[in-house]
């Protein structure tokens, strides 16, 4: 029997996943150990102490274009984006740790307490919240690192799966309104479920379709399939089937139409800190391996998905826009508005070439930050029984406080693309490639969406400004240091990516090139 | 001297009066008041000094300026002014203390912050500048855009009745026509080689096809914000809600952007296209003229039949722009002039006739003249300017352009004149049935009613009495600046000046 030869590994390149996964672990270890008082100030500080040094690693590593072990590629997209989703994390860390503006934090323990039993009102009332939490953050955050640098479809599957099961499970955990969180865990875990199965069976069509590839072994690590779209003499069928399935794996965790469902429910049941996490990071995340499966694996095969998922682009920006109008919840708006934004994104990832590719990271790193400021600004928005999501009750915000209702105006106009805010400049980023790349259709599709979409954003604008202040105006809580300094940094980034984009602009064209 | 960055500092200098003005506590309301009209008043005096340093017979584009913004989409902090944006710098920069000082005591009335609603006139200010300031496509739609915001917020926090439903149809009729435009202005950007530079955009040949699809992104964008028949129907409602301060910048100098746009966007970069859509353009300027005109006769809210007023106006302006002659084109930028001048002034005086009535329904007055004859006899001249009575500065631009048109095109000028005789029409009658006749018994018993216009009032009517009077007779300091400017466009179109039939007529102009 020969012996088995360990392939060469380059620890520096993975060390950001290495941290964080070991991070989870110690907090695994914390939960076990620590006296239970101590946990939530031991715990938030270990794991923005991971991110932080696993973001360090990442700008350690900037020149780094390697693939090691052969299934991770560490090369200037998987930088870029393992940089973006480790310094949106840890905004969204400050999120999810905040406890002064409720009693016990955003989460509960326990999440599988029948809703509305006596016990589970006891949980909601008075007990403390979940450590467990931020281990399961932490494994997430590494899942989704792992995500963006595989490079064969097996190992982007079992990163799938290593940021989506805490991602689940985390969904269930609100602290109100528990009936709504479960379902929307539920939901998310059978859709999501379904979505990995689809996503297995297309990796193993095209497990068949390279074995076509005659002299080369067969494989699902991109360079095969890359070779094997070139050149395999397998049914090209296989490839088509094993393309669309994979992509719809994908396309769910992206949120575009029409895999979109989960969504709104979801966005609405989990923990508004969780929410803007999903929003920012997971979007991050799915829309990087998007990038990297179809600008490197299916690259030869550009002109047979680009009309799909043109399709898919052009719906997912049409539903995300039109349902957007009919919301009168403010999570579900943000909700539809982040499925136009993966419709305007996938734009982005059809555009050829690299301005493509940097106008799509661009826009990723952008609408993180504004997303998360948003989603910290409906954590304050709260009365007696929790937050106040209902728009109605926003009536009159203006008045009872101006400051948050300039900021969320702010973040507003900047979904909506008024310049000088990071979402004009984004569209622009990846409106022009896309134009530059002849998908005139697509632009004008983003276009005439943009202007459905506006009417949402305006509405909420007008309700807070415009309206006079009623009896259910809910008062917007003093938030505690960690959301102020999200929201802080939030706006902020929102603000600075409008006025100077150069410098992130400059980056993101450096990083796109992928390492083949 | 022209070294001086004036364009730069121009457009700075009110944001940051705007940021001192919103940081002055809330309950300092006359302090807020006096360094907004301070800060507007330096905006005014380095403006002057500027328009005593452009060289009429220099370069087009003087004060050229150019900073790096975002290098890797070619795009620059580009001012350049030419004659005709250094017309509607002034007109703003004239406008807007102006402005200031008529809203004295507007933003009271509204329960909200003061120094915010002072603060916003200078960020609009700042943005208005900007706009006519631009000499790169991109920050020309970043200006454009922006200017919004500042607008919603004065209409829908300080405005009157219906003010909500104002502010949201104003801005996502502008919305709408700047995401058009968007479109467009990447579209520029592909084919123009990766630049937003306009000078550069302006040698760029386009193919025709592409060209049209751009030239209609542009033109839509403007045709909303000028506005234009079939899209005006915005205005009368953002205009009768505005206070009547804000409306004055709104019709006064914001729409002109409409305007200015189409001459120094759609016609130097889209030549070819502005010819072949000309005819479709004139035919909506016509149809807005007459249009308009009519509606305006049968309004009985006077800040509404002042809005329509303004769209019939700017149908002259449209015709003379696509008359494509030099007269029609200076008579169209004078006109943007003087149609700032005059319908700023009558909106600003129907503001004082509403404020101190209450109501700005023309049958809740009635010869109100007798009560305040001054106001009356200011309102009198602000009707007959914008009806272009000859001796007021509209009735040379109106001149021009029918005569410029006339050259060219016989039946648009012919069916254009008929718009004259409805402004009479219109202003006459309103002014008969507010000011004059005999006395609504009801206005006796309101004190506001009894008061004459004050020293700060007559402080901002006579300036811009005094402008209309020497700009009616002596036109010749801006026909001067404009013309060149001009010249240049109908070359950029390629269109030359049919001979003169007598000679003089074209010499008469200059």
């Amino acid at each position: 029997m020969t012996e088995l030869e360990l392939p060469p590994i380059d620890y520096a390149a993975i060390a950001p996943i290495l941290i964080m996964l070991g991070a989870a672990v110690v907090g695994v270890l914390v939960e076990a150990f620590v006296p239970r008082r101590l946990r939530h100030p031991v715990q938030l500080p270990l794991a923005l102490l991971a991110v932080l040094a696993a973001l360090t690693m990442v700008v350690v590593n900037a020149d780094k274009r390697v693939i090691t072990i052969g299934v991770i590629a560490v090369d200037g997209p998987t930088l870029f984006l393992q940089g973006s989703i480790l310094a949106l994390s840890a905004v969204a860390l400050l999120l999810l740790g905040e406890r002064a503006v409720e009693r016990g934090g955003a989460f509960v323990a326990q999440a599988a307490v029948t809703a509305d039993s006596p016990e589970d009102r006891r949980q909601a009332e008075s007990a403390g919240g979940a450590g467990e939490v931020y281990p399961l953050t932490t494994f997430a955050i590494a899942g989704m690192l792992i995500f963006v640098s595989a490079n064969d479809l097996l190992t982007m599957f079992i990163a799938l799966e290593v940021f989506s099961l805490p991602l689940y499970l985390l969904c269930a955990l609100a602290r109100r309104r528990r009936l709504l969180s479960q379902e929307a865990a539920m939901k998310y875990f059978l859709l999501g479920a379904y979505a990995s199965a689809f996503f297995l069976f297309g990796l193993a069509l095209i497990y068949g379709f390279t074995a076509g590839l005659g002299d080369r072994a067969s494989g699902v690590d991109f360079a095969t399939v890359n070779a094997a779209v070139a050149n395999s003499t397998a049914s090209p069928v296989l490839l088509f089937a094993g393309m669309a399935l994979v992509a719809i794996g994908l396309l769910f965790k992206a949120a575009a139409a029409p895999f979109h469902v989960w969504t709104p429910d979801v966005y609405q049941g989990a923990p508004t800190p969780l929410t803007g996490f999903m929003a920012a990071c997971t979007k991050v995340a799915a829309f990087g391996a998007l990038l990297r499966v179809f600008h490197v694996a299916f690259e030869g095969a550009r002109w047979d998905f680009t009309p799909v998922l043109g399709a898919v682009a052009v719906l997912t920006m049409v539903v995300g826009a039109l349902f957007a109008v009919t919301q009168t919840d403010i999570k579900r708006l943000l909700a539809y508005s982040s499925i136009a934004n993966a419709g305007y994104l996938l734009v982005g990832v059809l555009a050829p070439g690299s301005e493509g590719l940097s106008g799509t990271m661009f826009y990723l790193v952008a609408y993180g930050f504004t997303v998360l400021a948003a989603f910290a600004v409906v954590t304050l928005v709260r009365d007696a029984d929790g937050e106040a999501t209902h728009l109605s009750r926003w009536a009159g915000l203006g008045r009872r406080s101006p400051v948050y209702a300039s900021v969320f105006t702010f973040i507003l106009l900047a979904f909506a693309g008024i310049p000088l805010t990071s979402g004009f400049m984004s569209k622009v980023a990846v409106f022009a490639p896309a134009l530059d790349g002849g998908q005139v259709w697509l632009v004008i599709a983003g276009v005439l969406t943009s202007m459905v979409l506006a009417f949402p954003y305006l509405r909420v604008v007008v309700l807070m400004w415009l309206s006079e202040p009623g009896d259910s105006t809910p008062t917007v809580a003093v938030p505690g240091a960690f959301t102020s300094a999200a929201l802080v940094i939030g706006v902020l980034a929102t603000l600075a990516l409008g006025v100077v984009p150069a410098p992130l602009l400059d980056l993101a064209s450096s990083a796109a090139d992928f390492v083949r | 001297m022209s070294d001086f960055p004036f364009l730069s500092v121009l457009t700075v200098a009110p944001l940051v009066g705007a940021v001192v003005v919103a940081f002055l506590p809330r309950s300092r309301p006359t302090l807020a008041k006096q360094v907004a009209l301070g800060w507007s008043l330096l905006v005014l005096a380095l403006s002057v000094v500027m328009w005593v340093t452009f060289q009429v017979d220099g370069d087009r584009f003087q004060f050229r300026e150019s900073y790096p913004w975002i290098p890797n989409w070619g795009v620059n902090f580009t001012f350049a002014a030419d004659g005709i944006a250094l017309v509607m710098l002034m007109l703003i920069a004239v406008l807007v203390p102006l402005v200031i000082l008529a809203s004295w005591h507007d933003a009271e009335s509204s329960k909200r912050s003061v120094p915010v609603y002072f603060a916003l006139l200078l960020v609009l200010e700042c943005t208005m500048i900007g706009v006519f300031a631009a000499a790169d496509v991109f920050l020309f739609y970043v200006f454009f855009e922006v200017m919004l915001v500042p607008m919603y917020f004065l209409i829908g926090s300080y405005g009157g009745h219906q003010r909500q439903y104002a502010a949201v149809k104003f801005f996502l009729y502008s919305l709408v026509g700047g995401l058009f435009m968007l479109a467009a202005v990447i579209g520029l950007w592909v084919v123009g080689g990766k630049t937003f530079d306009w000078v550069a955009l302006s040698q760029v040949d386009i193919s025709t096809g592409v060209e049209r699809w751009l030239f209609l992104g542009f033109f839509i964008a403007f045709a909303i914000k000028a506005p234009f028949f079939p899209f005006h129907t915005w205005l009368p409602d953002a205009g009768g809600a505005a206070p009547a301060g804000a409306a004055a910048l709104l019709v006064g100098v914001l729409d002109k952007v409409g305007t200015f746009g189409i001459l120094r966007y759609c016609l130097p970069l889209f030549p070819d296209a502005a010819q072949w859509f000309a005819p479709w353009a004139l035919g909506l300027a016509v149809v807005g003229i007459i249009y308009a005109a009519l509606l305006a006769v049968g309004q009985n809210d006077l800040k509404r039949l002042v809005s329509y007023t303004s769209i019939a106006h700017f149908g002259f302006i449209g015709v003379g722009i696509f008359a494509f002659t030099t007269q029609a084109g200076t008579g169209a930028v004078l006109y943007m002039l003087n149609h700032g001048l005059a319908t700023g002034l009558l909106f600003l005086v129907v503001g004082m006739l509403v404020v101190r009535r209450g109501s700005a329904l023309v049958s809740d007055f009635g010869g109100a003249g007798k009560l305040v004859p001054v106001l009356a006899g200011v309102f009198f001249f602000a009707g007959l300017a914008s009806l272009a009575l000859p001796g007021t500065a509209p009735f040379v631009s109106e001149f021009l352009v029918l005569i410029g048109t006339f050259t060219v095109n016989k039946p648009v000028a012919v069916i254009a004149t008929l718009g004259i005789i409805l402004a009479a029409a219109y202003v006459l009658w309103m002014v008969q049935r507010t000011t004059q006749g005999t006395l609504n018994p009801a206005l006796t018993e309101i004190d506001g009613m009894k008061r004459d216009l004050n020293l700060r009032e007559k402080v901002v009517v006579a300036p811009l009495i005094a402008l209309i009077l020497v700009l009616g007779f002596y036109p010749k300091p801006v026909t001067d600046v404009i013309n060149p400017a001009i010249q240049a466009t109908m070359e950029d179109v390629g269109r030359t000046d049919p001979a003169p039939s007598a000679g003089t007529v074209q010499e008469a102009s200059r």
